[in-house]
């Protein structure tokens, strides 16, 4: 299983080096504080947007405006993007079977006929 | 470390070489590193699941009594909601800049960044507190002594003055009992999280003060990051849906 | 028919090894407080092995009170309670985690090249987490039993009942998160710590089963998990989200309570399909035919059996609309198992066949599994489904699967890695012969419940009209002789601990890398990481394997 054994490296630097492999990816603080910046404005622009009458799209606007707020954490404060397919793709498998479970229920309740019969 | 002086004397390193913190049953860092991390992301996904239970409670009965959801949303406060949501985000950046001093091994800046942490989790759970007796005061809690009387007469409460609500069918006013159900339901297992959360913060802080998350391990201050993330999460959710039904009058 | 594939050391000299995971240490603690997942997968098999029996006493005293039309052994709140209780056991504390606690403790990591699960505490807590979800059981059922139907049924199990919802709840909600933790290790480990050269399709098809129902484990039972609270919620604090008078929806507490249950009966199902592919290659001496169709098709059942959970519901009161989706995607999800046992099937064409027990098993599954989910798509078609939901055939139906399907799965595999397990051979003969006894005293217990089903008898009835007695009687006639197929393992099978044949490494000539390695294996399972370089089920392999060792004794 050594496959990145380097013979030149001592057993102690062999495992520092180790160590090191592992944080593959550094996320520099600027990003942090661009993210953070970003969720509060957008935590604001939804609270001006409920107060506006947009019919239908007043729940739109909220859940479209939360789900990029969540996919951003996800991406950045959550590493993400800089993580391996497998992370990634655990990532969609826990959204499409909510989605199944939030779709499909709501299949059953929004095709009743109450009161139609 | 044992292991230091093991590998001076050197033979005895060659029958234990490993870094301190690996396990016996993986062959290399790098392995139990990875799998660790996937562990917690397949642990999220079952809360994902498990909230998502509510979430499809809530969507169901807010498509159903909408003019119940309105009713009972204009009852919360959106200072203090806007105020935690804010407290929350501001905990995950704190959160997420401490995984970076775990990374670039900075201990104080570690201990500081958890140390915030834990206190805007405090914070939030104090605002939530005052939220919640808000509720008790005005009899909104389902199942105890729960009191439509604010729906069928807005002019007898303040928030529901505030909005302009008209008086509901007596029927539709019962039905703001689900959605108070659904709030403390779902704030409530929120704040269940937050409160495993903050006592681990509490945990984690007084082994950061004494060094465990800066020798180039932070697995497990990685790992809890994922958690306080998704935790924010869901309130990114909840707070939309139960608070900014319709501010609109 | 007295060919046999079975191959043991000199009984002579033969000796298990003393070094092994039994020995490596001694007194409780080192059991209670293990990591080894070897012995926290014996500590779950004495653990459902248990419950199992109690599950069974539950059973004999259904078809005891069944004999009769009237309701005359117990009165109909306590017959209410057995069932429940029956139906609780075998579904949380036997089936679910039957093959995947112990088998797949067992033998995953060997199987995969590993020397433990990636999360050996986890694994440690998963068995306490159930231990207390089952004491919880037993306290229900001392202090008064829940008489629900293992299903709580809103508004029943909410605002009709004063008994112990509360407690089964939560003992299901703990039993629930000893499966989630059980799965969720798995799929770490299969995924991080296969051993080098052990690429996902050289993995034997036991692991890929286990892999699926881990998927549906994690991502199926939290959703149980919030049903039980909301209803721990309804009946506590009167919130009203499931009462029709506040107007809350008892069909919710359904759709949310199937969502994981019907994934449930994929867990169970999965696991057991594993050892049905491993025991079937094994004694057809020949690969499993179509090994990328079985591995994708595990899968497949899992993905969608996420889609078709409203089948549980048709006559509820769900919208007609989705009754056409949801009956849709049941006849999808027939057709990986079906691909399955086409390719059992096609494995045992032209292979060299024996019939020691674990191939007796095998075939019982075959067939009873086939007829079991035959009677599925019966129920998943809506039309017949209106007539013969709640009815015996639904009971026949899911004990032809779980039973008939799963029960024999789990013997064939404790038989076939009993030499594996404890170093030991099970005796054949008696053996044989119990399994023959179960397999005849299967048929005649639940045969005739589809009879009754399309007749008419209703299910969870303790009375019933006199016309149907006849075939009850037949019923109980085989619980009997069922039994007796239960109890007999249980007494060879501890005999065989002491008496039994040194089984030595490879009794069965088996290809996995569990049968390279000593019986019992060492703690550590390998003394150093195999290297794979060959495919699963590579019997040309084991003859070189087998040749390289005639010659080197020779020279």
């Amino acid at each position: 299983m050594s496959e990145r054994h380097d013979p030149h490296l001592s057993k102690h630097d062999q495992l520092l080096h180790d160590l090191h492999d592992n944080l593959e990816h550094v996320v520099p603080p600027k990003v942090y504080i661009a993210v953070g910046v970003v969720l509060l404005t957008l935590t604001g622009l939804t609270v001006a947007a409920s107060y506006f009458e947009m019919g239908v799209f007043n729940p739109i606007v909220a859940l479209f405006i939360a789900v990029v707020k969540a996919t951003i954490v996800v991406l950045f404060f959550m590493h993400v993007k800089y993580s391996s397919k497998l992370t990634k793709l655990t990532v969609a498998g826990g959204v499409f079977t909510f989605l199944v479970l939030v779709g499909m229920t709501l299949a059953d309740y929004f095709t009743r006929a109450w009161g139609r019969w | 470390m044992s292991d230091s002086t093991a590998i001076v004397n050197g033979a005895p390193a060659e029958a234990h070489a490993h870094p301190p913190y690996q396990r016996h049953h993986f062959e290399s860092m790098g392995q139990q590193v990875d799998a660790t991390s996937f562990a917690m992301w397949l642990f999220l996904l079952t809360e994902v699941m498990f909230f998502g239970g509510l979430f499809t409670a809530y969507l169901i009965y807010r498509n159903w009594y909408y003019p119940a959801f309105v009713a009972g949303s204009h009852q919360l406060s959106i200072l203090w909601g806007t105020l935690n949501t804010a407290v929350l985000i501001t905990s995950s950046f704190t959160m997420a800049m401490g995984v970076w001093c775990a990374e670039t091994r900075r201990k104080g800046a570690l201990v500081l960044c958890l140390t915030l942490t834990f206190l805007l989790g405090l914070v939030f759970l104090g605002i939530k507190t005052i939220e919640y007796g808000e509720k008790i005061e005005k009899h909104h809690v389902p199942g105890f002594h729960y009191s439509v009387q604010s729906f069928v007469n807005p002019q007898s409460d303040e928030a529901a003055k505030s909005y302009g609500d008209k008086p509901l069918p007596l029927d539709m006013a019962r039905h703001t009992e689900v959605y108070f159900s659904l709030y403390f339901a779902m704030t409530g297992m929120h704040a269940l999280h937050m409160i495993i959360g903050i006592a681990i913060l509490a945990f984690m802080i007084v082994r950061a003060r004494a060094g465990a998350y800066t020798t180039g391990h932070i697995t497990f201050v990685e790992n809890f990051g994922l958690y306080w993330h998704f935790v924010d999460i869901i309130w990114i959710f909840l707070f939309p849906l139960l608070y900014l039904i319709s501010r609109h009058g | 028919m007295s060919t046999t594939i079975v191959s043991l050391p000199d009984q002579a000299t033969a000796r298990v090894p003393k070094t092994n995971f039994l020995t490596k240490e001694n007194g409780l603690l080192s059991w209670l407080l293990t990591g080894d997942h070897k012995r926290i997968a014996i500590l779950y098999l004495i653990s459902i092995t248990f419950f199992f029996f109690i599950g069974g006493a539950l059973a004999g005293l259904i078809r005891l009170e069944l004999l009769t039309p009237q309701s005359d052994l117990m009165a109909t709140d306590t017959y209410n309670k057995v069932f429940t209780m029956h139906g609780v056991v075998m579904i949380f504390l036997f089936l679910v985690p039957s093959v995947p606690a112990t088998l797949g403790n067992f033998l995953i990591p060997i199987m995969i090249g590993a020397k433990d699960l990636a999360l050996p505490k986890i694994n440690l807590l998963s068995w306490y987490l159930y231990v207390v979800g089952g004491i919880l059981v037993l306290y229900t059922m001392i202090t008064g039993g829940v008489d629900t139907g293992w299903t709580f049924t809103t508004p029943l199990s909410t605002h009709y009942l004063n008994t112990n919802v509360l407690s089964t709840g939560i003992a299901v909600f703990i039993a629930g998160f000893s499966s989630i933790f059980t799965g969720l290790n798995f799929i770490v480990t299969i995924h991080k710590m296969r051993a080098p050269g052990m690429t996902w399709f050289r993995l034997p098809l036991f692991v890929w089963s286990h892999y699926a129902a881990s998927i549906l484990m994690v991502l199926g039972t939290p959703v149980l998990a919030i049903a039980i609270v909301l209803v721990a919620l309804e009946r506590t604090t009167g919130i009203g989200v499931f009462d029709p008078s506040k107007g809350g929806d008892p069909l919710l507490f359904q759709h949310l309570f199937w969502f994981y249950s019907h994934p449930a009966v994929y867990i169970m199902i999965l696991p057991g399909m594993g050892v049905i592919s491993e025991v079937v290659s094994t004694f057809a001496r020949k690969r499993v035919f179509g090994y990328t169709a079985v591995a994708f098709s595990s899968v497949a059942i899992a993905v969608f059996g996420f889609f078709v959970w409203e089948h549980h519901m048709f006559i509820m009161g769900v919208s007609t609309y989705s009754t056409l989706v949801f009956s849709l995607l049941t006849m999808l999800v027939a057709v990986p198992s079906a691909i399955k046992i086409f390719n059992w099937t096609f494995t045992l064409y032209k292979g060299s066949i024996t019939f020691e027990t674990p191939m007796l098993y095998a075939f019982g599954f075959m067939g009873l599994f086939t007829i079991g989910g035959l009677t599925g798509v019966f129920l998943g078609t809506t039309g017949t489904d209106i007539h013969l939901t709640e009815t015996y055939f639904i009971v026949a139906h899911f004990h032809f699967v779980m039973v008939g399907g799963m029960l024999m799965a789990f013997l064939a595999g404790i038989h076939f890695w009993w030499p594996k397990i404890t170093g030991r051979m099970y005796p054949e003969k008696i053996s044989q012969l119990a399994a023959l006894v179960t397999f005849i005293g299967f048929n005649f217990t639940f045969f005739p419940q589809f009879i009754l089903g399309t007749l008419g008898m209703p299910r969870r009835y303790a009375a019933y009209p006199a016309e149907f007695q006849i075939l009850n009687v037949f019923s109980t006639a085989g619980a009997t002789i069922l039994g007796v197929g239960y109890v007999l393992p249980l007494l060879y099978l501890a005999w065989s601990l002491k008496y039994g044949e040194v089984a030595g490494d490879n009794p069965w000539q088996a290809t996995g890398l569990e049968w390279q390695i000593q019986s019992p294996p060492l703690t550590e399972n390998f003394l150093e990481i195999p290297v794979v370089d060959r495919e699963a089920y590579d019997y040309e392999w084991l003859e070189r394997q087998k040749e390289k060792e005639v010659t080197t004794s020779v020279g």
